[in-house]
This record gives structure tokens, sequence and C-alpha cells, in this order.
């Protein structure tokens, strides 16, 4: 259909867009890739020779490295799961009449609008504390002992910050996607007496397929380098160290860099595998 | 889209719907109400919700110690510039992609997403040599290229499927007309566009607000925004409560004010696509 | 951050004092502590004396840290003042990344700089940045509480007599805790607490060849006794609470005892923000009567990252910041009790200054902590509670999530203490030791 013409002109403009993301991945990935067969200790004197895949195997082989791995895929998965099956259930409530709608839109929203860095102090210090947070209020007020939070249940608290954080996201875009549904089969099968659980599994969730698709992919890609969260909360203790979080480690507290590169191309690897996976399920929801 | 149901059912899904947007919300709430206790009151037990000697202390004691309007006005330059800078970039890129595609578009489109998955730690150290080689540390320049580049493939995925339920028939019937790419793009797709432009715009405005990596590193006191205000409040010595409180809002509020206005614009071209 | 008025006053004054000298701008990367906020408040009178105005940048502590040593190591040049800890300063000294601060004024009088600062803050002789304030740790402790429980505290207690005290002042159901420690993770949190107690039970880091000895028997008499120590008689959620944490449970009456930096005692007893201020007593950190008190030495500093366009202007204003005109300038504006402590000697024969409740004891801490001697063995570092390697950082974190995860019940002492060793003989082997 597009003439030749056309074709060069795409390619034209492609070009720009193309270019920079092209640097932006060239650049830094091989001078990772330089650094991570480097012996490279800035506090040592920075480069000290090449060292084939010693970082490599040093990174894979700590203790350190498989319960980053566990962490990060748990996070990314306890906050998909939350906030899409959350986000299924605020949307189908947001969807029906009601009074002060756009008022209760803008509420459920606001938490998308918070800096990470906030959002983690705030739920920190004023929620979670064993001794001044409200939450420890809130269970002492039932006679039940505050729950130490970051500590006890440190996982759960991390998936709990980032998924209020994320829940507006989800819930938007599923929103929008419930508003495009055909109303005329739905009231079609209400009259022929489908219950509603029935019209939620056979209407109304495959017309979401595609827009929980979408929410899966954003986040998965935004999740996966979740920093700040971490960083002020529990700066990695009690097995929030996420495979980012150990890279940070490496890199800045224990000033090894060509250690931190060669965990930067397993975190890249590690994307790659997720992002294949992901695209095998969504991509076919995405197509056309 | 009216559907009739009972007032039963309608103050019911209302009370619900309220219920769980104040629980949402309230950490927010929260967070402000308290940026107006004093220190003492902030950690007050039991904890003290409407009742307290409101005050603005805080508020006088940050902008004391922090020049508050030189962060703001560090952020705003910074999201918006990159925001700019990325979807000028970005709209002829989706632009092709979506009206002249061809077999590479979609790997094209996904190898795009994919550089977002490159860990901004790891890579650290690279970035900060090459800033120093091309004198952009601390820098709004600087920041505005890395934000525009981190937000690029959003913003072009965001156009792409955007562009793409733009009916092509209408393309075509320009050009029966007689119009050159120039004015097909300027005259009959812009505008069409816009909407799906503006919530881009939106979007990428409040996470390159938000980005709190390379901002932090990449900045001291020239270029600064908002998220290096933060990181002085956020764990001094002694009480903090209400300190970190009246500093949050103040870094917050803009950008949530921006969203609350605009937030009927945003919803409507938040779907990449998702919306047949 | 300064008023643009006071500023250009400033400008116009220093410009007709010193004719032609050049006015700088100097960059300067801070810590959020209270006594660097009270220093960015008096920067006026520092840019009325020489012309010079100031940029702050002033980050919470891990944040600060992050930035300055990227910005060192790559020689960034972001700063022209950096503040830094006695830990850092050793290390970049000898990397030739400070400039030599030996080549002060003679009014400054460097020899006034308390020796051990002096010591700690230098390499082979050379002074490579300049105490803004210093610390040991010392035992804080509630005088009413301590009286009801029928006990007195001595001057320099053992650690069975402070776990005494801390089981005598215990009331949970009062929410008081009989005593208060660092339990969070961090090489600057609960690695230096639990390593001064190490160094108190005689255990050390490393032996002469630098193999880990944290499989000691020490170690783990030294941790068991933290361990049951806080979870015993501490307050609930220990093992996230650091100095701040500490300091506020303190400040609200929460805490019998709490063993931490000297200069924590200003804010405890400052009747604006503490409920408990005229109820506090001190005294010297604990032992075990093997001969090393359980206090550490810290000092927050002022270096100037070798390169800067700006040394001149960088030196004076460290010669402002560190003399004792600038404590003086403190004591008139806000009290001598708010005075950057534990600096130089003549604060301490200050009569005035003398009549701080804790001065002395702070005085006695810091002379009671020797960096080059930590332990009761030898040892092939320097450091007390914490060894000054560059690998240390990674090692002191690490650690600090196991002892913190063992402190929350995830773990036992003993596989702590496994782990440890584990992960620093992991480290110092990527170190090529």
């Amino acid at each position: 259909m597009a003439t030749h013409h056309s074709r060069s002109a795409a390619r034209m403009m492609m070009a720009p867009a193309v270019i920079v993301l092209l640097g932006w991945m060239l650049i830094p990935l091989t001078m990772t890739l330089y650094f991570s067969f480097k012996k490279y200790l800035p506090l040592r004197g920075g480069d000290l020779g090449w060292t084939g895949f010693d970082n490599y195997t040093r990174f894979i082989s700590s203790s350190a490295f498989l319960p980053s791995v566990q962490a990060t895929l748990i996070i990314v998965g306890g906050v998909l799961v939350i906030t899409v099956v959350l986000g299924v259930l605020l949307a189908l409530l947001l969807d029906q009449p009601m009074w002060g709608q756009g008022i209760v839109r803008v509420l459920v929203i606001a938490p998308f609008f918070v800096m990470p860095t906030v959002s983690g102090l705030v739920w920190k210090n004023m929620f979670m504390d064993p001794v001044n947070g409200l939450l420890a209020h809130l269970w002492k007020f039932f006679g039940a002992t505050p729950v130490e939070w970051l500590s006890h249940a440190s996982l759960q608290s991390i998936i709990m910050i980032t998924s209020w954080q994320w829940l507006p996201f989800a819930t938007l875009i599923l929103l929008t996607a419930i508003q495009s549904l055909d109303r005329e089969q739905l009231e079609a099968a209400e009259m022929d007496g489908a219950p509603p659980l029935k019209r939620f599994t056979y209407i109304i969730l495959p017309h979401l397929s595609r827009a929980i698709a979408v929410v899966i992919l954003i986040q998965t890609i935004f999740l996966l380098s979740i920093f700040a969260e971490i960083f002020v909360t529990t700066a990695g203790s009690f097995g929030t160290r996420t495979l980012t979080y150990l890279i940070y480690q490496r890199v800045l507290e224990s000033q090894n860099v060509g250690l931190g590169s060669a965990g930067g191309v397993y975190a890249i690897i590690l994307a790659n595998i997720v992002a294949i996976f992901l695209m095998r399920i969504v991509g076919k929801s995405l197509d056309t | 889209m009216a559907r009739s149901v009972t007032t039963q059912r309608k103050v019911f899904n209302t009370l619900l719907a309220w219920l769980i947007g104040l629980l949402i919300f309230f950490p927010i709430l929260w967070t402000i109400l308290t940026s107006f206790k004093t220190e003492a009151q902030a950690i007050n037990d039991p904890p003290l919700f409407l009742f307290f000697d409101w005050t603005l202390e805080n508020y006088a004691v940050v902008q004391d110690r922090s020049n508050y309007t030189r962060y703001l006005w560090n952020s705003v330059i910074i999201a918006i510039g990159s925001t700019i800078l990325g979807v000028l970039i970005a709209i002829p890129a989706a632009w092709s992609m979506a009206f002249i595609p061809s077999r590479r578009t979609k790997d094209i489109l996904l190898w795009m997403l994919s550089t977002k998955m490159l860990p901004a730690v790891g890579v650290l150290y690279p970035i900060y040599l090459l800033f120093i080689q091309l004198k952009l540390l601390d820098s709004r320049l600087g920041l505005t290229i890395i934000l525009m580049l981190i937000n690029l493939p959003i913003i072009v995925w965001m156009l792409y499927t955007y562009f793409r339920e733009i009916p092509g028939e209408i393309l075509e019937a320009a050009r029966m007309d007689g119009a050159g790419l120039k004015d097909e793009i300027l005259h009959v797709l812009t505008p069409m566009a816009i909407p799906g432009i503006a919530s881009t715009v939106l979007l990428n405005v409040i996470l390159a607000w938000n980005e709190a990596f390379w901002t932090l590193n990449l900045t001291a006191a020239k270029a600064a925004p908002l998220t290096a205000f933060i990181a002085s409040y956020s764990s001094p010595e002694g009480l903090f409560y209400a300190k970190l409180s009246a500093a949050s809002t103040m870094a917050i509020a803009p950008i949530l004010i921006l969203g609350w206005f605009s937030q009927k614009q945003l919803v409507r071209g938040l779907t990449f696509g998702a919306v047949k | 951050m300064l008023p643009t008025k006071t500023l250009r006053t400033a400008l116009a004054a220093s410009l007709l004092a010193a004719g032609t000298a050049s006015a700088d701008i100097l960059t300067i990367a801070t810590v959020n502590n209270g006594d660097m906020i009270r220093m960015q408040g008096l920067t006026q009178h520092f840019t009325a004396k020489t012309g010079h105005s100031v940029e702050w940048v002033t980050l919470e502590e891990n944040v600060l840290r992050q930035r300055v040593t990227t910005d060192i190591t790559t020689k960034g040049g972001t700063f022209d003042i950096l503040t830094i800890g006695m830990y850092e300063t050793p290390i970049w000294g000898a990397n030739g990344w400070l400039v030599s601060l030996n080549d002060m004024p003679a009014s400054y009088d460097t020899d006034d700089i308390l020796p051990a600062m002096r010591g700690g803050l230098s390499h082979d002789g050379t002074l490579y940045a300049a105490p803004f304030y210093g610390e040991s740790s010392m035992i804080m402790y509630r005088t009413d509480l301590m009286e009801s429980a029928g006990m007195e505290m001595p001057e320099a207690p053992t650690w069975q007599e402070v776990e005494a005290a801390a089981a005598a002042m215990t009331d949970k159901d009062n929410e008081i805790y009989g005593v208060c420690l660092r339990g969070k993770a961090g090489w600057g949190e609960n690695m230096a607490f639990i390593t001064t107690v190490a160094n108190s039970f005689g255990a050390r880091w490393f032996d002469e060849n630098w193999t880990p000895q944290v499989d000691s028997a020490e170690w783990k008499e030294a941790v068991s006794f933290y361990y049951n120590l806080l979870t015993n008689y501490g307050p609930p959620g220990a093992s996230t609470n650091g100095f701040n944490e500490n300091l506020s449970l303190f400040q609200q009456g929460k805490c019998g005892m709490w063993i931490d930096a000297t200069v924590a005692a200003s804010f405890v007893t400052n009747p604006n923000d503490s409920t408990v201020a005229d109820k506090v007593g001190f005294a010297l950190a604990p032992d075990t009567g093997l001969g090393k008190r359980s206090n550490w030495l810290w000092a927050w500093a002022l270096g100037i990252p070798a390169g800067t366009q700006k040394e001149e202007a960088a030196k004076q204003f460290i010669e402002w910041a560190t003399s004792k005109d600038y404590l003086a300038l403190v004591a008139e504006k806000e009290g001598w009790a708010n005075v950057p402590p534990g600096s130089r000697t003549s604060l301490y024969e200050n009569p005035e200054y003398s009549q701080i409740p804790f001065a002395k004891m702070t005085l006695d801490s810091i002379n009671a902590a020797d960096p080059n001697d930590p332990t009761v063995g030898d040892v092939p570092y320097v450091g007390i509670q914490y060894v000054a390697i560059p690998e240390w950082q990674g090692i002191g974190t690490a650690a600090g999530q196991e002892f913190s995860a063992m402190l929350a019940g995830q773990q036992t002492v003993e596989e702590a203490l496994a782990n440890v060793q584990q992960l620093t003989a992991e480290e110092m082997e990527a170190a090529g030791y």
C-alpha cells in the first residue's frame, strides 16, 4: 500500500528517535560491558586491568545473588497481582452510577502523582513505624500488638507501598477499557438472565484482556528497576535486596564498579527474559 | 450512557466508592494534615486528626532553610523541557509507525521499550564519566536530555497507539485533495491528535517530575530539582515528621494540582491502545 | 539560600574592604545534621568577612555519601568542599584526592584541634580535613528511672551493670524500655555500635593476615550479649532503629538508657525538643574488664577535593567554619550547649563551656578512644567502629543487614555470624587480599 517514496520518508521520520535511543542504549551498554571485564575499584586506584569473566562468576556465585533475583520477582509479581485484581474491581465500581464520581476518581488517582521517595518516606515514618506510626496506633486501638512492618513483613510492606503507587495507573487504564464496552451486549446478557459473575467472566474479562496486558507490560518495565522505595525504607535489609539494589550496593557501597557492571549485564539479561516472556503472553493480545 | 439503577443501589455504590477513594487518598491527606502540626503534635498519642493548633511554622522553617522556588523552577524546566523534546522527536516516529507500518514496526517498538529496562544504577559510572567529559554535570540541559531518553519509548508508544486510532480514510481524503506530507501532518493529523498528545505530555511530565535516581545523582546546587530538596529532609536528627510532611507537601503539590485539573485529558489518552 | 539583600550588603561591604579581591561562589556538600543546618544559617557572616558566597547542597547522610564518593572517584569537580567522615578522609587523602590542610595560617591554631581528631583525619602526618564536630559514644540514662529503681549508675560501668540497670528500668506496660540501641542496618548505624561492643569483648574483624575473625568465640559472646540485651529490654522494632529513631524515643521518655553518640547529649537535654531534658545523666561507654571500653570516635569534617579552581576561597571557608571564632559565634547566637562539640581543646578549657553537664563526659569519652589500637588483640587496621579500608563500606552494610535480620528474628546469632564471616571473606577476596 505504501509507496517507495513514503517508505523512505517513514525512515527519515523514525531516524531521530531510533538514533537517540540507539545511542542511549549502546553507549552505556558498551561501557558497562567494558567495565564488567575489568577489575575496576575506584578507591584502590581505578582501573586495575582485565580480569576476563571473573566479575561474572563472582557476582553469580555470591550468596546474595539468588535471593536478590527471588526478591525482584516476588515484588514485581506481587505488585502486578494486587494492582490488576484490585484495579479491575475498582474500575468496575467506578463505572457504576454514583454521586460525585469525578471527585472519587481524583482521590483514587492521587497516589500516582506522589514521588516514590516521598511515598516511601511517608509510609515508613508516619504509617509503618512500630511506635509512632498510624498503623501501630490502629493496632493498639484494637488491643493488638503493633506489627513491625518493615522488619517482620518487609517484602509485603514494599509490595504494599508500591501497589499503592501503581494502583491508580492500573485502575485508570482498566476503567477506560470498561467504559468502551458495548453496553447493549451486556444488557442483552442481563435480559437473558446471566448472573453477574457469568457476565463478568464471559463478557467483561475478555474485553479487558488487552488492557490488562498493557498494564502488566508497562508496570513490569517500571517495577523491575524499582529503587527509591527500597532505598528509603529498608535499604535492602530483611530480604528486600532486589537485583537492582544488589548492583547499587556493589557499585556504590563496595565501590567495585567491575563487579557491579557484571551485575548490570545480568540485570539486562533478566529483564530481557522477562520481556520476551511477557511479549509471548501479552504480545498476542496487542496484535490487531 | 445513563443506566437506570435503583436509588438504593446508587447509594450503596456511592458510599463504597467514597470509602475506598478516601482510604486510598488518606496517606496524602495525613501528610498534608501533619504538615500543619508542631513536631510534638505530629507524634501525639493518640494521633490528632483535625483538632490541633494549626501552624504554618514548618513551612516557614523549610522555606528558610532551602530555596524552595529554585528547586521548583528546576523541576518545572526539566520536566517540561524533557517532555517537549521527547514529544518533538517522537511525533514523526510514531506517525510513520502508525501510518506507514512495515514488517519491523512492532519489533522496533518493542526494542524501544526494552531500552527502558537498562538498570540505572549499573550505568551510573559510565554516564557520570560521560557527563564530566561533556560538561553536563549539574546542568538542567543534561538532566533534560537524560529524562527525555528515559521517557522517549513511552512517549513513542503512547503516540503510536493514539495515532493508530485515527482512521486512515481521512488521510487518504486529504491526499486526494492534494495535501502534501507537511499539510497532512500539520492540518489534518495534528488537530485530531491533540488529545492524545496532551495526555502523553501530562503523563511524561509526571514521570519526569518523579524521577529520583538521575535527578539526584547528576546534580549539586544549580540544577537540583525537588527530588534533591526532599533528600535534605528525609531523616535528620531529632523529631522531623512535621517538617518532612511540609517538605513533602511542597514537593508534590504542584504536580498533584496539575494532575487533578487535567485528569480528564490524562485519562482520555492513557489507553496505550488497550481500547479498541 | 541567602537572603539576597544580605548578600548584596555583604558583597558591597567586602568589596569596599578588600578592594580587588575576587568573590567566588563555593558549592559545599553537607549532611542534614543540626549543626550543619545551623552553619548554613550563619553563612552570611562568612560572606561578610570574605566576600565569597556559598551554595549549599544538603543531603541525607546516605545520599550525601553516595554523591560525594561518585564525584571524587571520577574527579567530577562538582563540589568545592565536601563534608566527609573520619572513615573516608585518610583513604581519600592517601589517594591524593584531597588538598592538604597543613598550611593553615597560625591564627587558625591547628594544634588546638583535639589530638584524637587530628590523628583520625590525617594520613602520614598530613591533615586532609578539618573537624567541624567530633564525637565519641557514651551512656545517656534517665536519672529519675534509675532512682526509682533504687540503683545508681557508676561513672564507668561494665556491660553486666548496664544489663542489670536495663532490667530494672524496663516497664513495657508503660512503654518504657530499659535500653535503646542501634539496630538499623548500615555500616554507620548498627555496625558502628556492634563493632564497639565486639571490641570491648576482645573481638576483632581481622587478624594480622587480614583473615576475617567473625567466627571467633569473642564475636559470638559479644553479639549474643547485644542480641539478648536488646531483645529483652529494648523497644519494639529495634531492628529498624538508628540514631534518629532512638533519639526521638529517648526524647519522648521511652528509653531508660541509650548508648550512642556524644553529640546526642545536647539534643536530649534541650527542653524544646526533649520531654526528659532535666532527667538525663551521663556515663562512659561500658566494658567487660578487658581493658577496652566500647566507645567509638568519629568526626564530620570539611575537606577540599584536589583540582578545585577555588582552593583559596575553600580554605577560607574551612578556616572560618572550624575556627574558635565560629564556636564563639554559635555560643553568642544559640548558647554554649549548641556549639559544635568535640573539635577543639580550647572549647573544653573554656570555663563557660565546662558548665555544660555533658562537656566533661564527652571529652573523657573522646580521649578514651584510640583508632590505632581499637581492640584488645593486635589488628592490621586503623579504626574503632569501622575498618579503614575501601572495602569496609560494602562489608559493613552487608553485615549490618545480617545482624538486623537477626534482631528481627529471621535468623539466629550463629547463622548471622556465619553469614557475616562468609560475606566478609567474599568481599576481601573480590578486592584481592
